[in-house]
Parts: C-alpha cells; structure tokens; sequence
C-alpha cells in the first residue's frame, strides 16, 4: 500500500496547489478592481488555463487510481472528494476571471465611489476558501463549519450592497452601467463563498461519511 | 417498513478446537433471502464460523460450541437435531469445486435419491430443474451422462452449487466459491448468486473484499475470531464505524 499512500499523498498536494493559484486569482482580481490596475487583472485572465489544465490533470488522476486503486471507505471518500472540490475551485478561478473582466471595464471610467463593501466580502470570502483548503488538509475539525457559517454574512453583504447601489441608479440613472457592473462582482464574489461552501460540506463528508448538502446543520451535526 | 425475517439467529456464541477459542462470543443475525459476506484476514474465524451454520465442524472432535444459535427459531446445537436433516436445508458449496467422479446427472441426482426419489421421470424434473437454477443446463443437457469432472471449473462450481439446489435448501453456505475460477466464471457464479437469493439465502465467505462488496447486502468482518464489525455492505464499504475495519477493507491492515 506504499505506493498508493505516496500516489494519495501527491493527489492531495496538486489540489492544494491547485487551491493555491485560485486563491491567487481570486486576490488578484480584487486587487485589480480596487487599485485600478487593469495589468494585474489581464493577468489573471492570462493564468487561467494553468487552474483549468490543473482541474483535468487531478480529475484524470482520480479516475486513474479509482481503477487501478478500487480504493474503499476513507481512501474512496478522499479521492470523491477531491473530483468534485477541484470542480468547485475551478469555477472559482472562473469567477475570478469574470472580476478581473469586469475590473477592465470599471478602470476605463471614472471612479463611482470607494468600495466599501466589496473589499469587506473580499476579505470574507477569502477567508472561506482559505479555511475550506486548511480543513482539507488538517481534516476533521470545526473549520468547515466555521465557513459554512460565514457564508450567510457574504450573502448580507450582497443585499446591502445591491441595496446601497440601487439607491444611487435612483439618484443618478447615468451611472446604471457602472453600478450595475459593481452588482455583477458581488454577485461573483457571493457565488465563489457558495463554491467555499460546498467545499466545507464535502470536508465534512470526507470526515464523517454523511452528506450535509441542502440539509440545516444541527448543533449535533457540528460536534466534529 | 416490511420486517425482516432473520433466518439465523446467532447469540453469545463461539466455537472451541481444544482449548482454543476460534469464535469468540459472536451476536449476530442473518436475514434471509439476502446476500451475507463474512470478511477477514486468514484464520480470524470466518469459516469455522460458516462451517457452524449446518454443523460441519461436528466433524473435527475436538471442536465444541458455546451460546446459541437458531435455525428458523430452533436451536440447532440441540441434541434432538438431525444434523443430516439440518445440512439438506442449509447446504454448502466449497473452495475447490468437488463434484462426485460420476455423471452430471447422478451429481446432482444423489441427493434426491437418497431422500428416496426414486421415479425416473421425478428425478429428470428435478435434475432439469436444478441444472437451469444453477445457470448450467444450456451448457450441459447434451451431456448429462458426461463425467461431472469434465467440465471447466466455473461449470464444475455451477454443477456442485446444482447439486446443492437439487436438495431444495433455504440457505447455501459458500466458503469462498470463486477462488479458483478466472475472472468470466467468477462473474457467473456472482450472477447466480444474485439471481439465486430471491429463493435461498446465502452466507459467503470471501478473501475477495471486491467480491463482497459487489454482490452482498451485508458484510461481517472478522478479526481474531471476533466480530468486529456487522452492517449494509454499503456503510462498511464506505463508512465504516470502526478503525480495525477500515484499516482491513482499505488495505493498510497490520
């Protein structure tokens, strides 16, 4: 069993790797939007193919050793896991994309007004997928319900910023196309928290063997 | 919820060579018209346990028994059991496929026989019968007066489980039927022990953790002659509660 306790052990490396670089992207991207540099944003939009490439590199991996491997319980639950965090991470990469897009687009026009509450679900988010990745490695613990916990503030967040922003197309409807574009980034940072959140839900999976997904988390639930 | 109907009902119990105590104080049921996999290294006890089920190991002398073990609610260890009886209702089919050196026919027409079958016509309905349950009478009704030892292996095992069926059992006992068959006749016999437990229930002991966990409903694992583990194949092969289980289907045992 050595050598697929080292072929597992090498897996789990290439989604952190993996994680790694869609953190990056996710940075990245907010950075663009926030200090106006429509170079880092290109960048982001030019590293993608790298996450993608990764994406079908450890999904073919995982088919691999489910055939070669027929792995069982913790090694199965490890490696089902891992197929469908990585969908999740690469969607995530996509959306970091869709700001860095959306970033060009809001440098080439004049500032509508400081980012309040987009850096604040920057932070949020990132921190998810952070603690969605950390709870990956170190296993079972209350991290992923930590970040399924958090997820509810990024969706507040995206309420009251389509809110503050509807209140301004009111005042001022010239600006629609910019405030609209501005609703387009909460929506992509709110969806990359959903995505965080799946992730968590599949942690606790690997870990327990039950599936929370769709389902209220009991206090129970969150003993872990 | 449909209740389930526990064929076996094993209580408190173990199974003694001499002084050593090869089952160790086993609770267990077994439900009837299922697939039941008992799994485990070499020597934890699977197969004597097996072999306890219709009283196989009476034949070792040193061996002796402890604790309960019901039948469809009777006590088979009871001294009032006929233990021919007992075996005719719960056969077996072993490792080796072990046909007698006579024809396909009087393989499977033995039993019936000696049960006091004695009308030709009677008998070639039975044999009919259980050649097509076992999956072998395509293959073999043109040479029912062939040697049963004739036949490849896989159809040698079908021929002994046919042998078996020919006795109208309500459990088969099988001590890991496919060990010595390449890939296409395990797969048959797997087919057939399928198809097979909507009539009979069937206990396997297996080496093959892959073969347990396609075919049962639910998987025993064994360890030191303990029962450390009993539940839906499902749950032991992908949750299971404890850590020596895990360690044993996931290959890091020991």
């Amino acid at each position: 069993m050595a050598i697929f306790d080292d072929e597992l052990k090498a897996l789990r490396e290439r989604v952190l790797k993996l994680g790694f670089m869609v953190e990056n992207a996710i940075r990245d991207s907010v950075k663009a939007l926030i200090d106006r540099d429509s170079d880092l944003a290109r960048e982001v939009i030019k590293r993608d193919h790298l996450i993608n490439a990764l994406d079908v590199g450890i999904d073919e991996e995982c088919v691999r050793l489910i055939a070669l491997r027929q792995p069982m319980a913790r090694d199965l639950r490890f490696i089902t896991t891992t197929m469908k965090i990585t969908t999740d991470l690469e969607r995530m990469g996509d959306l970091a994309v869709n700001i860095a897009e959306r970033a060009i687009e809001l440098n080439n026009e004049p500032q509508l007004k400081p980012f309040v509450n987009i850096p604040k679900m920057a932070e949020i988010t990132q921190s998810m997928v952070r603690d969605a990745l950390d709870s990956f490695v170190t296993g079972c613990s209350r991290l992923p319900y930590e970040v399924i916990k958090r997820d509810d503030e990024v969706d507040e967040l995206t309420v009251r910023n389509f809110e503050e922003l509807l209140s301004f197309m009111i005042q001022d409807p010239k600006i629609i196309a910019l405030a609209v574009k501005r609703t387009y980034i909460a929506k992509y940072l709110e969806r990359i928290a959903d995505h965080a959140t799946n992730i968590a839900e599949m942690i606790i999976y690997m870990c327990k063997g039950k599936m929370i997904r769709h389902t209220e988390i009991s206090e129970e639930m969150q003993t872990p | 919820m449909v209740e389930k109907k526990h064929i076996f009902e094993i209580k408190d119990f173990s199974i003694y060579y001499g002084a050593f105590m090869a089952v160790k104080t086993i609770t267990l049921n077994i439900e009837a018209n299922r697939i039941t996999a008992i799994i485990g290294p070499s020597g934890c006890g699977k197969s004597t346990l097996l072999r306890s089920l219709n009283r196989m190991n009476d034949l070792i002398v040193t061996s002796r028994v402890e604790g309960q073990m019901l039948f469809q609610g009777v006590d088979i260890y009871d001294k009032d059991t006929d233990v021919i009886e007992l075996r005719r209702r719960v056969g077996m089919v072993f490792q080796k496929p072990n046909p007698f050196p006579s024809s396909v026919y009087e393989n499977v027409a033995y039993g019936p026989k000696i049960r006091g079958v004695k009308k030709k016509s009677h008998l070639d309905e039975i044999v009919e019968n259980a050649l097509v349950r076992a999956d072998l009478w395509k293959e073999v009704k043109d040479k029912l007066n062939d040697s049963g030892l004739s036949l490849s292996g896989g159809q040698m095992q079908r021929l002994c489980i046919a042998r078996s069926l020919a006795q109208e059992p309500e459990v088969i006992l099988f001590d890991e039927p496919t060990s010595a068959l390449d890939p296409i006749s395990t797969a048959n016999i797997e087919n057939l022990l399928q198809e097979l437990q909507k009539t009979v229930t069937i206990v396997i002991v297996t080496h093959n953790m892959q073969q347990a966990a396609r075919i049962s409903s639910y998987t025993a694992f064994m360890y030191l002659g303990e029962l450390i583990e009993f539940g839906d194949t499902d749950t032991i092969f992908v949750n299971p509660q404890n850590k020596l289980t895990e360690e044993y289907i996931t290959g890091r045992f020991g």
